[in-house]
């Protein structure tokens, strides 16, 4: 177990708000991935928190066509989706642990109700980009 | 999630060195937008927005 139990109960009781169910998308290897192992197992037990939440599994060098799909290039990859209609960007590339695992439980929320939580009128300004915009935020674990 | 055209990513910087070299990532935040421009630091959202709708302009100028 990576969660403690008393962080298992906390994170069930942050997962309840859920409405429709969320999937998450996780693209690993056994070989030279040194935190692959331990991100399946963090999200194995994640799933386990909420009866909205799946876990699917690809394996990076096996399942070329999905990893193409979904435009991973590098493991270990977690894509944030909802379980019905378009997969959307948003991923974790390396371990969702510290205060990404917070990030991860935020993003799950958000799919899962629709809500980005932007303002209305950043939501008017972001639905009109027309042209890939591609945002890589580098962070910490801490 | 508001917009197909838009991909995120949360990249580990410690599991990925060569990434952080790449586009010189000194501190954390650091967004990159479209490999070329960046934002340092975690701003409010309509400065991050402006930082990206200023990015693209760029690139069609």
């Amino acid at each position: 177990m990576i969660l403690r139990e008393k962080d298992q109960v906390a994170v069930r009781e942050r997962l309840k708000p859920m409405t429709a169910p969320v999937k998450l998308i996780y693209f690993t290897q056994e070989l030279e991935c040194p935190t692959c192992r331990d991100t399946h197992d963090l999200l194995k037990e994640l799933t386990t928190l909420s009866d909205r939440l799946w876990l699917e599994v690809f394996n990076f060098t096996l399942d070329k066509a999905e990893a193409q799909k979904y435009r991973i290039d590098k493991i270990p990859a977690t894509i944030v989706a909802p379980t019905e209609g378009e997969v959307r960007a948003i991923r974790y590339y390396g371990i969702p642990s510290g205060y990404e695992f917070a990030s991860l439980l935020e993003d799950i929320l958000m799919v899962s109700s629709g809500d980005s939580g932007l303002s209305d009128a950043s939501k008017e300004t972001v639905r009109r980009i027309a042209s890939p915009v591609h945002l890589q935020v580098f962070v910490t674990p801490t | 999630m508001e917009n197909p055209q838009i991909t995120g990513d949360m990249v580990e910087a410690m599991e990925f060195p060569h990434l952080v070299h790449r586009y010189s990532v000194m501190g954390v935040p650091r967004t990159i937008i479209n490999e070329t421009d960046y934002i340092e630091g975690a701003v409010p959202e309509q400065i991050f927005i402006t930082r990206i709708l200023d990015s693209l302009q760029k690139k069609t100028v």
